[in-house]
């Protein structure tokens, strides 16, 4: 899933310094998992708004709402509830959910009030960790199914490097050596073999340094 | 110009069993002081971070919680839970330039003990001395 952060409330402030009435808005996907955007974090970033503007001398009305999902044309179409109640809407789902509704109301003002990580995963309660860099190519059945693109701190094909120590990477002891994890696990299911091949110079174009990507299903357009 | 605390005690029932027992007329000849208001909870756990900052947003100068010991609460791991919320209001008070110490996590025996007065008369001199919470301001 997408790993979110809300901003600090300060910065959050700063984009609604202006707005009378604003939509809180939180989504049921991803950010409502990593208790960055749900219906929850709504509540409470609407309260922190309004102490934040009483602190000012201001006073700011909040509607507090969510949708199942922030990232879909037909889900967006639920905020016409709300139509003509707010100055500006103050989105707490990822930033895709901040761009659909640009991209679908272009006379709304929509404010993130999250930023946006990762793709990750919950490692523990309260902790996620990267796990996926989406980078459109993925190498992962070659790798034990452990990516070197998002947990190399160096996206290395041909790993590890010379920072590796004791399975740790040379950036900071908590974290792992993906390469060492990487060899242990292919030794353990029976593919050690896989580490003598050398992986061929990478073609990064389908991770976004080709400019935005689409992916097109023809058997599902209509 | 004297200024009296809105004081709102957040106390789960192990914690605060004196009140039952005493009364409010009880625990004022104890010294608790006449503008803390006690908020009863099954358990501090159940506490939200909304429901904290609400008290704020009604006039509350100063918010305390008053649970179990950390490694002792009747329902295992409540008040460590409030103490975690407890400490992420302390960081959104900070981020708007308010004092964090308005709002406390204070870990108590249970049953009936001095102590659960004395957190009533800390926090009243805390929030006395800090000043009428900064949310006060006259919005206009």
């Amino acid at each position: 899933m997408i790993i979110a952060d809300r901003k600090p409330v300060d910065e959050i402030l700063g984009m609604v310094s202006d707005a009378k009435k604003i939509l809180v808005l939180g989504c049921r996907g991803c950010v409502t998992v990593c208790s960055a955007g749900g219906e929850r974090e709504v509540e409470i970033l609407a309260s922190l708004i309004r102490l934040g503007m009483l602190k000012q001398g201001k006073k700011i009305e909040t509607i507090e709402g969510t949708l199942v999902r922030q990232c879909d044309k037909e889900y967006i179409d639920g905020i016409d509830e709300w139509d003509g109640q707010y100055d500006a809407i103050v989105s707490m789902a990822c930033g895709v959910g901040v761009n659909f509704i640009a991209n679908l109301r272009p006379t709304t003002k929509v404010y993130p009030a999250v930023n946006t990580s990762f793709f990750g995963g919950s490692a523990d309660q309260g902790v996620w960790m990267e796990q996926c860099a989406g980078c459109g190519n993925c190498v992962l059945h070659l790798t034990g199914g452990l990516c070197p693109v998002a947990r190399c701190a160096k996206s290395l094909m041909n790993g590890p490097c010379g920072g590796s120590v004791n399975g740790r990477c040379e950036i900071h002891p908590d974290v792992e050596c993906i390469w060492q994890s990487i060899h242990d696990r292919l030794g353990r299911i029976g593919n050690a073999e896989a580490m003598n091949a050398i992986a061929p110079i990478r073609d990064w174009s389908t991770a976004g340094h080709g400019g935005p990507r689409k992916t097109l299903r023809d058997d599902l357009t209509i | 110009m004297t200024f009296t605390p809105d004081i709102q005690a957040f106390c789960c029932h192990y914690t605060s069993q004196q009140t039952i027992a005493e009364g409010r007329e009880g625990l004022k000849e104890d010294g608790l002081p006449a503008n803390v208001t006690l908020n009863r909870v099954v358990c501090t756990g159940k506490l939200q971070v909304s429901t904290l900052l609400k008290a704020f947003e009604e006039g509350a100068d100063g918010v305390y919680v008053v649970g179990c010991p950390a490694d002792q609460c009747h329902n295992i791991k409540g008040s460590q839970r409030a103490a975690k919320r407890v400490n992420a209001i302390k960081k959104a008070l900070a981020e708007l330039a308010v004092e964090p110490e308005r709002i406390e996590m204070f870990h108590l025996e249970r049953g009936f003990h001095p102590e659960f007065v004395e957190a009533a008369q800390l926090m009243n001199k805390r929030i006395t001395d800090l000043g009428p919470s900064p949310f006060k301001g006259e919005a206009k």
